[in-house]
């Protein structure tokens, strides 16, 4: 708790540096990764994290020094090869956008660490330290760091803004974007840039191989919350930003501990914990809801059963045997009795001993049941042109979706028909 | 004779990845091969824990069991968290490579790997770690031996399931209608894949395995329509990157994988401008029209 307090009080200028810059890299690639994550090119963020890194060497060649501005134009300069490369395989020849990334990462990633192996062994003592691009070196960023990395935040921050809408509009719908004249491939070029730009300055702090996780993991999260783009991009900066505030954290109080992967492990952590409890989205609400359908079907084929078994006697109260719902439709006996109590507890069906009869409130849910079914496999054949007998299984699974305004149109339409195409009665509410 | 050794392993171990690698990029599976590759990192450390050492079958295990685990995951949350397939990818692989890397620095006194070997492998150093007999006789590297076993476990592996992998990479669909399990093959060929990237490992490290998984299967693609004449293709293709792959590595002195995967993206260039249906091809047709 003491580290804590100590850590939160940014006294110490290190941590200052190290908790501000990881904020600033992981708020900021948050953000512009949700585009890519929108455009669904998540693995082009992978690919030009790979890319860089001959870049990197090349302005290190070529500058002699860590020089951050030759580091970053040479990192850019084959950051753009590899996407134009990627696009070009795809659209020329008959191999699919993942081999074509998965190619272009690899190969681009094989001559940057030839480069880098090569640069090694070369003599020239300004290289020590490039090697921090493969892992990244958030634990030990500094004051002048800090400086850079925070002017790139605001650059990519402020240029999302103005382009907000064009952007968004873009990954939604292209083509109504064109045809509202705008220049989509110079809006394209520019986020691609912007992408390259928060690659370049991003592994600096996680490495190579974990980009594409602080690009991307905090807008899948963020997505899994909200339908809203607006609220999505701030929860995903959020997420990226406490992710960034933790792993300084660990590596605050632990400092063997590597700051990047510590980042990832938070911000997946983040997203598993939205993958499954989200509401609506998340796995365990989506169960719950698909169960719950599977109750009401379950529940409204019995109780149209028992109707059904009314109707050969034109009494619909008598108790019934849960063998002759069986001899109508199949049911696990022990699964058909727990149906049936629950059933009973929803006041649908009276019990005595073993016997079940339908109530009044059953019979009318029952009834309605039968009637959708009926009147739709009559719409079926009557618009759709559809032969009678091909028409019951859609119409089993009309009934439990269809709502009150739809069957009242439907009772209109077809004009409250008396009998079905197997002259079977349809019955109504008199 | 060190040359000999590192070039060998290398070779064997690029036609294992070259074979399995088609199959990948006409699945359209490139980019899961590339998630496993990095995913099977913490199932490499934790081996090293429980065996105590470099054990073979430990890790292959342990690989086999985190790959299929990765697959699982990523299906898993594409279809039921009905996350897109891209981000359900990279999602998954950085977390568990992250495991991986938080793994070996936690465990850095017990665990005889570094986090350059796992990026780039260590092929330099496969003629110095042999298999000596008890009666003193060397019987060479031991790299070798893994990558031939795991060269002949998936040459056996496409030669008597080739039927099964063909249909359910060309045809799910009738597949699936003749009774063949188009998810088990799925995950056993990931698990094939998972355990070639662990025994490939050492020698090349986790993200220059996918060089050798994807390019010579992308090159012989590009070069031929039948799909035996591309599995041999795709190891030729492999077996000369490594040739030409580590003579350009002495010459500039630097790293061999590296190189290795440097000359299979030249590879891939030349196929590019020079294939049938080529860059050049298409160009030199235009002119004589």
């Amino acid at each position: 708790m003491n580290s804590l307090v100590e850590f939160l009080s940014f006294t110490d200028p290190n941590v200052r540096y190290v908790a501000f810059g990881s904020v600033l890299l992981t708020a900021s690639s948050a953000i512009v990764g949700s585009f890519t994550f929108l455009n669904k090119k998540s693995l082009v963020g992978d690919a030009i994290a790979h890319a860089v890194l001959p870049g990197i060497c090349l302005g290190f060649l070529l500058a002699g020094t860590k020089n951050p501005v030759a580091l970053i134009a040479g990192a850019f300069i084959t950051g753009w090869i590899s996407l134009v490369l990627v696009e070009f395989i795809t659209t020329k020849t008959r191999i699919k956008e993942d081999t074509a990334i998965g190619l272009i990462l690899s190969v681009f990633f094989g001559i940057g660490i030839l480069m880098l192996t090569v640069i090694q062994k070369s003599g020239n003592a300004a290289q020590s330290g490039l090697d921090h691009f493969l892992f990244g070196k958030a634990a030990a960023l500094t004051g002048n760091d800090l400086v850079t990395f925070g002017i790139v935040a605001i650059v990519l921050i402020a240029i999302v803004l103005v382009l907000f809408k064009e952007f968004s509009l873009l990954a939604f719908d292209k083509d109504y974007a064109r045809s509202i004249g705008l220049p989509v491939k110079r809006i394209e070029l520019i986020l691609t840039s912007l992408i390259v730009l928060a690659v370049v300055i991003g592994i600096q702090a996680v490495g190579v191989v974990l980009m594409a996780a602080i690009l991307i993991t905090p807008a899948a999260a963020a997505r899994f919350w909200t339908d809203k783009i607006s609220v999505m991009f701030l929860l995903a900066s959020l997420f990226g930003a406490i992710s960034g505030l933790s792993g300084a954290f660990i590596s605050y109080t632990a400092p063997a501990m590597p700051t990047g992967p510590w980042i990832v492990i938070v911000i997946s952590t983040i997203a598993f914990i939205s993958f499954f409890l989200a509401p609506r989205r998340g796995v365990i609400s989506r169960f719950v809801r698909q169960a719950n359908i599977r109750k009401t079907i379950n529940d409204e084929n019995v109780l149209k059963i028992l109707y059904q078994l009314g109707e050969e006697n034109q009494n619909f109260t008598i108790p019934r045997l849960p063998d002759e719902i069986i001899s109508k439709r199949f049911y696990d006996t022990q699964v058909l009795v727990s149906i049936l109590k629950r059933l009973h507890r929803h006041g649908y069906v009276d019990k005595n001993e073993n016997r079940w009869a339908l109530t009044e409130e059953g019979r009318n849910r029952a009834q309605r049941i039968v009637k959708i079914h009926r009147l739709w496999e009559l719409y079926l054949t009557t618009y759709m042109h559809i032969a009678p007998d091909h028409v019951h299984e859609d119409a089993d699974t009309i009934e439990h979706l269809l709502t009150p305004e739809l069957e009242e149109r439907l009772e209109q339409q077809l004009g409250y028909p008396k009998v079905d195409p197997h002259q079977s009665n349809i019955p109504y509410n008199n | 004779m060190n040359d000999f050794y590192i070039i060998l392993t290398a070779s064997l171990v690029s036609a294992s990845c070259a074979l399995l690698g088609s199959f990948l990029i006409l699945r359209r599976m490139a980019m899961v091969s590339d998630a496993i590759s990095h995913a099977v990192l913490p199932g490499i450390v934790i081996a090293f824990l429980v065996s105590g050492s470099r054990d073979s079958l430990t890790m292959l295990i342990g690989a086999g069991a985190i790959g299929m685990f990765t697959t699982f995951l990523i299906e898993f949350f594409h279809k039921k968290a009905r996350l897109q397939t891209d981000a359900s990818i990279g999602v998954t692989f950085t977390w568990l490579f992250a495991i991986g890397v938080v793994m070996i620095s936690l465990f850095a006194g017990k665990v005889d790997l570094d986090q350059d070997c796992v990026l780039y492998g260590e092929i330099a150093y496969v003629p110095l770690d042999v298999i000596i007999t008890q009666s003193g006789i060397n019987l060479g590297p031991r790299a070798l031996y893994v990558s031939g076993i795991i060269l002949i476990v998936n040459l056996l592996f496409i030669l008597l399931s080739y039927r099964k992998l063909f249909l359910t990479t060309f045809d799910p669909a009738f597949a699936s209608a003749i009774g063949i399990s188009v998810t088990l093959w799925h995950y056993v060929l990931m698990g094939a894949v998972s355990m070639t990237t662990v025994a490939s490992f050492e020698s090349v490290g986790a993200i220059l395995v996918v060089a050798l998984l994807i390019a010579p299967a992308a090159t012989a693609y590009l070069l031929t329509d039948n799909f035996k004449t591309m599995l041999l293709l795709a190891c030729l293709a492999g077996i000369v990157a490594s040739i030409t792959g580590y003579y350009l590595s002495v010459w500039l002195d630097g790293s061999i994988a590296g190189a290795i995967a440097s000359m299979n993206g030249v590879l891939f260039m030349l196929a590019l401008v020079f294939a049938p249906h080529g860059i050049l091809t298409k160009k030199f047709k235009a002119v004589v029209h």
